[in-house]
């Protein structure tokens, strides 16, 4: 068949490419603009090429030893409220009843949490976590625990990682229960005919059926608590001391406290960045995975 | 290994004191052999499914007992009964290959590594799954999931029984008849009640010795295929197996005499006993209606149509404003527009309110 030559189809791609420019590129230009210069007031900017950059990912200066203070810090905290979330909502959605009133019921209660705006979750907490007038902090004190989160950096970890785990669990619990409902009941009554067990059950069907969720689960999970900024915000305020200054912390101090648009700009890029490189990877690695174990059980 | 006896079994998906009527199941009685192959032929809603789920302990029957070897078995679980059971689509386990597929059961239940080796290999062998043993069960197309369905439910030396609840649905046509004779084999190799769901009656006929027709929740007849097919214990059995089915006609039958649309047959047999009030029908299957030239002694009747089924062909007739077929013997010619329809008299059935009445010689 004849190709016909026709330019016009450009036109029709062209709304797409004028939203995204205004809603991605263009910004996302302005930050890398900012970030290989420096300025000193009055609207002046002089290039500045790489020099941020060096001296964010150099631990010793003072910008790079608080962003990979922060950065290990963030990783921490993503690391502990994954391991805590995921087999928790595992766990919440096995345990969530199959049919009847129940479900309606759980499901309403699971996803009032995730109704709540952040900035509320992190009221609340803060209330209920204070030793003078919160029922968590008041109990735990007058019951003999020497808790308080804005003295001690542990206490101030822990409340915050209760938060956390108390707003998404519920997420993570839902996502798994849709996978778990999609199966059909006949896996069930096949596995009690084979004689599986509870545990049986639960690793050769109902696990390998939610794995697609979870890795959707572990990824939404991952970029939130990396990118967490207004719960701990409104808690602790990053404090006491710098024990709870997660990255985004750290930027808006950069970017809106001194107004070091360039090292908050350096800081961005680069903050992007491995938040892209461990999606990548996360969603490769676990993509692949199933498709390594099929394809290692190929024609003999 | 086991005889299984029904009791009385009903039930009702609504409770079990919903309308009698109304019940998925009625109450119904009946002994499998063990190691016979049987078939519950039905359409689909007929109860089949649920009188299976019964047995394998899926679903509690609102009435009635099952017995296994004479032992109530009501308070047990599927698994302690010790069924087998094989679903209409295949239930495999993803992450398992074949091979850990077969062993599934048997390792659930603790047998020896030795044991469950031996066993798997020789399932795979008689399902041709050997070149796949190592394979991830996920990547097999329909068929071969289905057989290792097929296989997990045969793995098991000891069970009392292994149900097939249409196992062949998802199974591409030409396969079928392949599948089909490998269960007849491996009924035979291995000595297993086998009770086999189905609503097609080719694959009811070929793979049973004794087949069980339901209809409406109850068992209307139950025998071997040649049984079913020459004395139809019920107008639906004889509607339901042989295509076409059985011709039914509404009659008049008075000791050794039936009216049927306006002309007299003499019957081989007496029917003086038929209960007053009875919709009385005579049935005769398509096979035994000879077609002759129109004469005013024969019934006579109009040709609609002939459909060639290769084999055979079959005349879709008209008599006044009854509907029936005859085959038309090959070879022989087809009267033109109308002809004289002469009814085998050994071959004709009495029924009344639907069921056969044996006549009295």
């Amino acid at each position: 068949m004849e190709k016909i030559p026709n330019q016009k189809a450009w036109l029709l791609v062209l709304p797409v490419f004028a939203l995204v420019a205004f809603s991605a590129v263009i910004p996302l230009m302005t930050v890398v603009n900012y970030s290989v210069q420096d300025t000193f007031g009055n609207n002046k900017f002089f290039w500045n090429g790489v020099g941020w950059y060096q001296e964010l990912l150099d631990p010793t200066t003072e910008l790079g030893g608080r962003f990979f203070a922060s950065l290990w810090r963030n990783l921490a905290f993503s690391a502990i409220v994954l391991s805590i979330e995921i087999p928790l909502g595992i766990v919440v959605a096995l345990a969530m009843p199959r049919e009847g009133w129940g479900v309606a019921f759980s499901l309403v209660v699971l996803a009032l949490p995730l109704l709540i705006p952040w900035n509320v979750v992190g009221t609340i907490w803060q209330i209920f976590g204070r030793s003078d007038i919160g029922l968590l902090g008041w109990t735990l004190n007058r019951v003999g625990f020497d808790y308080n989160y804005v003295a001690n950096p542990l206490d101030a970890w822990l409340t915050i990682i209760v938060m956390d785990v108390w707003h998404w669990s519920s997420l993570v619990a839902l996502l798994c229960y849709a996978g778990l409902k999609s199966i059909p009941e006949a896996y069930y009554q096949a596995a009690s005919i084979d004689g599986a067990s509870r545990w049986a059950v639960f690793k050769a069907i109902q696990l390998p059926k939610m794995r697609h969720v979870l890795v959707i689960a572990a990824l939404l999970r991952f970029m939130d608590s990396f990118m967490i900024y207004t719960e701990p915000f409104v808690v602790t305020g990053g404090g006491p001391g710098n024990s709870t200054t997660f990255i985004s912390i750290e930027l808006v101090k950069l970017a809106l406290g001194q107004f070091d648009l360039g090292k908050a700009a350096a800081m961005s890029m680069v903050y992007m960045l491995i938040i892209i490189i461990v999606c990548w990877v996360f969603f490769t690695v676990m993509t692949n995975a199933g498709q390594d174990r099929t394809a290692a059980g190929g024609e003999p | 290994m086991a005889r299984i006896d029904l009791a009385d079994l009903a039930h009702s998906y609504t409770g079990a004191d919903a309308d009698p009527a109304s019940f998925a199941l009625k109450p119904t009685s009946m002994t499998w052999r063990q190691g016979g192959a049987y078939a519950l032929l039905g359409p689909s809603g007929c109860g089949k499914t649920t009188l299976l789920n019964i047995i394998s302990g899926i679903v509690r029957p609102s009435r009635g007992k099952v017995l296994f070897d004479g032992k109530d078995v009501m308070a047990l679980t599927t698994q302690q009964r010790n069924i087998a059971q094989v679903f209409q689509f295949p239930v495999i386990y993803d992450t398992m290959t074949v091979g850990e597929n077969l062993a599934f059961p048997l390792k659930n239940r603790g047998l020896p590594r030795a044991e469950i080796e031996a066993r798997v290999r020789e399932i795979a062998g008689l399902l041709d799954l050997t070149p796949h043993l190592a394979r991830k069960a996920s990547r097999l197309t329909a068929d071969a999931k289905q057989k290792i369905s097929l296989g997990r439910g045969l793995v098991r030396a000891d069970v009392a029984a292994v149900l097939f609840d249409e196992p062949l649905t998802v199974i591409d046509p030409g396969l079928k008849w392949e599948l089909r004779s490998k269960l007849k084999v491996l009924h035979r190799t291995l000595d297993l009640t086998m009770i086999y769901v189905t609503h097609d009656q080719t694959e009811a006929l070929t793979f049973a010795d004794t087949v069980v027709v339901m209809h409406d929740g109850s068992v209307v007849q139950t025998g071997t295929p040649q049984e079913l097919f020459v004395r139809p214990a019920h107008t639906f059995v004889g509607y339901f197996i042989g295509s076409p089915g059985m011709n039914v006609l509404p009659a008049e039958v008075n000791g050794q005499q039936a009216r049927v649309a306006g002309h007299t047959i003499s019957l081989l047999r007496n029917y003086d006993g038929l209960p007053p009030g009875a919709r009385v029908e005579i049935g005769i299957r398509p096979e035994f209606v000879r077609m002759a030239a129109a004469s005013p002694e024969l019934i006579s009747a109009e040709i609609e149509r002939i459909d060639d089924l290769g084999r055979s062909r079959f005349a879709w007739l008209r008599v006044g404003n009854l509907r029936m077929a005859a085959q038309v013997p090959n070879g022989s010619a087809i009267p033109n527009g109308r002809a004289g329809l002469i009814f085998e008299p050994a071959q004709i059935h009495v029924y009344a309110d639907s069921r056969r009445v044996e006549g009295t010689a």
